[in-house]
């Protein structure tokens, strides 16, 4: 296949990649990436390279960018490289942009005018390759320059470029599904093609579509029923077999298809029973992609509407996945039963120690899609202990963005299912102190809204009793020294807000506690903030309730720090604070409200209350405001403005470098005079200043009003409606109340926000409730399914040994076709050892068959071998690794020598086939010849005992 | 979808990368320095895929070569699974028994081969003998091309003489 002829680099790249591989630590590798970069530079801006040395430049730039330098200055001549007519130097120049160029490049614009004629060209291959860079380079702006051709493209007869073109359509709808809505039927057009690979590939964009709009494709059921029927009967060639699995990925695309149109679709489903069962009962679970297409069963019997049958078979596979020993299947077990316990939610039951024994499995990802599942089986009778463990878990981590994931889901399954108020609050205070400030802030708000408005039940007495239990256990919290901000806020708005609602605390106390989380916590703006609100809602309950106000000394003097702050925020807060005290008890409870945090606010659009003053201002000969849309000067610049929006809208590409927005104003009057919409200015270029001044006093005029409302005008955008401006020194009072109810805004945003959280959850809720009615006795309840593996882990241990015994002969007889299978092997030895893959092998042709043999005897020499064979793992792996599949190498010396004598010691018998088989599957001897030049070109005796100058190259 | 793929070595070191969604150069780096600190240092029996960003890394290790491809949540991670050994398969069929050699000097090559694989984030062609056809397709019009500028300038060059 002439691959080994591909080392036609020059010494200098081989050099530069063997001094990479060399390099001893990250500081030496930068170093010599660096002296190349320089290198490059030099050398790429010199004039008339010859193509070749110019692709071997684009292709070290590629090597370069892929070590995560910057090849920026390069990318220019990746371009030009496509436009070359070779098909070798235009080929590396497409992938060399397809892997430099994100879609929103600006050099894009310079490749579509060749992507545009590559693509009418009559060599296939170039058209493949200009189709691939269309898939990764075609943004939303430029799909319109080459949609027309890809659309012709459809009807290639290349089955690879009609793929292709399948492909980059796909990627159009993407990207902008209405630049190609229009063409939808092309998709199903495709799906009838001669070829299994275009049909193939056109379930990509089918799939997409159907998920997008379930409804317009009810009509291709049957189509795709029987697709899939052909399919697994093994209609199509045996080159789409994998594993002995008919076209599996094919396969696969149709029942993620069919799981979408079954959804909740009896009629539809009652298409699929047959053929799915079928592939239940013909998928063969022994290798890794018969459980592939297995596990896209469950997932499609979970999703249609369901069947008594398949959920049986469909039981029946996760229990074998739960059974197992690969990890790898245990995983796809959980998941799976996470999807189906939705429907029938009795088979949790048989497997809750399996669930547990993955729940305590070291294996971090297993853990975590355990939680995954008790996060969806999570009812009122178990939510402690798991959201307990989660919390726990989620000590434990120190991944971010899990920790936060978790943090959430802890939160919403506390809100949800909360035993009982104590509870909630002390789950919430233990998540926020562990996940401090990863907790997402709006958590934050809701937690504060619940506390707020309650449970919901109109019990106004729990209600309190949730609150006065939570000033309490936060006043509690505020003892430990270094709480995260989100907490914080949390903790002051309570505080704020409810700490003397009970009367358990004086006013006295929480000040002083809400001054000392000021002082502690002084860098923190936010945390300020709410301690300023939740003083000032103090003070303020206290004068409304006619109490004496007795000001702290401490928070007299950090109000006095407020006062000088440097935030603004702060600042307002402070003098707010010290207006709200001066005030009387009734102009008080006006502004403050107590408890009301849940109160809608109702925002006066119109300005209704400024009426009287506005009567009052005309009747004093004010002018009366004129809407924006009627004042006729405004009419004219608005509309110019948007004009030129337009023009910048249409042309992509404009970046308004040469906005005139000064003689706008100055070409109304010849617009005025001529009265034509396409006025094109043509401002002396000189003094465009001076007549804007100039034409200033003519506006007036042409207005009709005061000069300096029309100034105004003239500067509208940037400083607001002059007219406003007696509104905004009343509207103060508006904005005050919305200030100090900063929280209630927030509280207001967080409304929605939750409601949204609330409807995507309430599908789940609904089933919950299912599940609640129909699971009572399921999991046996929260205690039981803890206590469970406390009192019966020996049971489950025991069990899960006989299980491990009674597959242990199974699998041992599955294997014992290759005698290879051990426990020390790496676990991809164990998986490509498996049947199937030497028995693929054996279907395809005789020699396979000899290497299949070969490699399990080579396989077992290592094994058997010399203890020297955990030395070199790396490199025995890799022999042995490929041994399965395909095997053979025909520098096998080179490997040898690398490795250990053991191998190189191989039995005459087994070398003898060997060479046979190289010859026979590469009649090129040749090309090992070059590859052994090389590594001796580069300064390495191939054969040598000395493995270690390998280990540096190989990285 | 796929998002990325990534070679890495056992070592850490980068052998080839494809970026399916949108990374700027910086997030890559930060992506590879993540990974491969989370993956590399897994042990040999656990699961091959690890959560990372909401999204799932599916990882199989050849040799001291780890192949990871990171997918979305409800993605067939088995599926995947069978995809990388698909392209393994592929690059071993192309490169007659392949090592991480082969790749660390031809990762062009691995490169077009990936492209013929998957497009766009997708498997293109679940035939592996269609994709080495095409490969060796391509392959062969580079080496008549090259025959040809070589004849060419060989008769340029003996005309000038």
């Amino acid at each position: 296949m002439g691959s080994q002829g591909g080392f036609y680099q020059s010494k200098e790249f081989l050099d530069l990649v063997k001094s990479i591989g060399e390099a001893r630590s990250k500081a030496e590798e930068d170093r010599i990436v660096l002296n190349e970069i320089e290198t490059l530079k030099r050398r790429i801006s010199e004039p008339d390279i010859p193509k070749r040395k110019m692709k071997e430049y684009i292709i070290r730039l590629v090597y370069i960018e892929m070590l995560g330098h910057d090849a920026s200055f390069g990318y220019i001549h990746a371009v030009k490289m496509t436009h070359d007519d070779s098909l070798l130097v235009k080929r590396t120049g497409y992938l060399a942009v397809t892997l430099f160029l994100n879609e929103d490049h600006d050099l894009i614009i310079l490749i579509v005018n060749t992507i545009q004629k590559d693509l009418k060209s009559d060599n296939y291959l170039v058209v493949c390759a200009a189709l691939n860079a269309v898939c990764k380079l075609i943004n939303e702006e430029t799909i319109p320059a080459v949609l027309p051709q890809v659309m012709e493209l459809l009807a290639h007869p290349k089955e690879a470029v009609r793929k292709k073109a399948i492909m980059a359509l796909h990627r159009f709808y993407q990207k902008s599904p209405s630049s190609v809505s229009h063409l939808v039927s092309n998709f199903r057009k495709r799906l009838c093609d001669n070829d299994p690979g275009v049909m193939g590939a056109t379930l990509c964009p089918l799939f997409e579509l159907i998920a997008r709009d379930v409804n317009s494709y009810k009509d291709l059921v049957i189509n795709f029923v029987s697709i899939l029927k052909q399919v697994a009967e093994r209609r199509l060639s045996k080159a789409y077999d994998c594993h002995q699995m008919p076209a599996p990925f094919i396969q696969i695309k149709l029942l993620k298809i069919l799981a979408l149109l079954g959804s909740g679709d009896k009629q539809a489903s009652e298409n699929m029973y047959t053929v799915v069962g079928d592939i239940f009962r013909k998928c063969d679970s022994s290798s890794n992609i018969g459980n592939a297409v297995l596990y896209e069963c469950i997932c499609c019997v979970s999703s249609i509407y369901p069947n008594p049958k398949l959920l049986e078979s469909a039981a029946d596979v996760i229990s074998r996945f739960l059974k197992s020993d690969s990890h790898n299947l245990k995983y796809m077990g959980i998941d799976a039963l996470g999807r189906l316990i939705k429907i029938s939610p009795e088979i949790a039951e048989q497997h809750q120690l399996a669930v547990i024994d993955c729940l305590e499995d070291p294996d971090d990802t297993l853990k975590r899609k355990t939680f995954e599942l008790l996060y969806k089986m999570t009812k009122s009778t178990n939510v402690e202990v798991i959201v307990d463990r989660m919390i726990d878990y989620m000590i434990s981590i120190s991944d971010n963005h899990y920790k936060t994931e978790i943090a959430s889901r802890c939160v919403e399954l506390a809100e949800q299912f909360a035993p009982s108020n104590q509870w909630f609050i002390q789950t919430m205070n233990r998540v926020f102190e562990h996940a401090g400030d990863l907790v997402n802030i709006k958590v934050a708000h809701s937690l504060m809204r619940l506390i707020a408005e309650g449970f919901g039940e109109d019990d106004d007495n729990a209600d309190s009793k949730l609150r006065s239990s939570a000033v309490e256990s936060y006043l509690r919290i505020l003892g430990e020294p270094k709480l995260p901000s989100v907490f914080l806020q949390v903790i002051c708005w309570v505080l704020g807000e409810y700490g003397t609602a009970d009367g358990m605390f004086s006013a006295s106390d929480i000040t002083g506690k809400l001054c000392d989380v000021a002082e502690a916590y002084s860098n923190d703006e936010t945390v300020k903030a709410y301690a300023t609100t939740a003083l000032m809602k103090i003070y303020a309950f206290e004068i409304a309730a006619h109490r004496k106000v007795d000001m702290l000394p401490e928070c007299q003097s950090l109000m006095e720090e407020l006062l000088a702050s440097h935030s603004t925020d702060l600042q307002q807060r402070a003098y707010e604070l010290q207006a709200v005290i001066g005030l009387d008890a009734h102009a008080v409870e006006c502004i403050m409200p107590s408890d009301a945090s849940c109160e809608d606010i109702e925002v006066d659009r119109d300005l209704s209350f400024l009426n009287d003053y506005i009567q009052e201002a005309i009747e004093k000969g004010a002018q009366p405001y004129i809407p924006e849309s009627e004042r006729s000067g405004m009419l004219n610049i608005s509309n110019f403005r948007n004009q030129d929006h337009h023009e910048a809208s249409s042309h992509g590409l404009r970046f308004e470098a040469y906005e005139l927005p000064k003689p706008a104003v100055q070409s109304r009057i010849p617009q005025a005079l001529i009265a034509s919409t396409e006025i094109v200015p043509v401002p002396e270029p000189m003094y465009p200043r001076e007549s804007y001044q100039t034409t200033m006093p003519s506006i007036p005029s042409d207005a009709g009003s005061a000069e300096l409302k029309l100034r105004l005008e003239g500067v509208q955008k940037k400083w607001g409606r002059p007219t406003y401006t007696p509104a905004t020194s009343t509207s103060n009072s508006t904005s005050q109340k919305t200030v100090n109810g900063t929280s209630q805004g927030d509280g207001a945003s967080t409304v929605s926000s939750m409601r949204e959280t609330y409807d995507s959850r309430k599908p789940q809720v609904e089933v919950s409730h299912e599940k609640q009615k129909l699971a009572a006795s399921l999991f046996g309840g929260s205690s039981k399914t803890e206590k469970r593996p406390a009192t019966g882990h020996k049971a489950a241990k025991a069990s899960s040994h006989m299980v491990e015994k009674s597959h242990v002969p199974k699998s041992s007889m599955e294997v014992a076709s290759d005698k290879a299978a051990s426990a020390q092997q790496p676990p991809d030895l164990l998986d490509l050892g498996e049947p199937t893959a030497t028995s693929t092998a054996l279907q395809l042709d005789p020699f396979k068959q000899l290497e299949g043999l070969l490699d399990t005897t080579e396989v077992a020499s290592a094994v058997n071998g010399a203890p020297a064979a955990s030395i070199s793992p790396d490199i025995m792996a890799l022999y042995v690794d490929t041994a399965a599949g395909i095997h053979n190498k025909n520098d096998a010396d080179l490997l040898s020598g690398l490795s250990n004598p053991s191998v190189t010691n191989m039995p005459g018998t087994t070398a003898m086939p060997q060479v046979t088989q190289s010859s026979s599957k590469r009649p090129n001897p040749k090309d090992s010849l070059e590859k052994d030049a090389l590594v001796r070109q580069m300064g390495v005796n191939p054969s040598s005992q000395n493995p270690n100058l390998f280990k540096d190259l190989l990285g | 979808m796929i998002h990325f793929v990534l070679l890495i070595s056992r070592q850490g070191k980068v052998r080839l990368t494809k970026w399916y969604s949108p990374y700027s150069q910086k997030e890559r780096t930060k992506v590879i320095r993540e990974l491969s600190g989370l993956i590399l240092t897994r042990g040999p029996k656990l699961c091959n895929f690890v959560e990372w960003r909401g999204l799932r890394v599916v990882y199989k290790r050849y040799a001291s070569l780890y192949f990871c491809m990171c997918i979305d949540e409800d993605d067939n991670e088995l599926e995947i699974l069978e995809i990388i050994h698909h392209y393994v398969e592929v690059l071993d069929r192309y490169f007659g028994s392949v090592c991480e050699l082969d790749l660390i000097y031809n990762f062009h090559k691995a490169y077009f081969i990936l492209d013929e694989l998957l497009i766009a984030g997708e498997l293109q062609e679940p035939s592996k003998r269609t994709v080495t056809r095409l490969v060796a397709a391509q392959d062969s019009l580079v080496e008549t091309a090259k025959e040809q500028t070589s004849s060419i300038t060989n008769i340029i060059a003996q005309a000038a003489k």
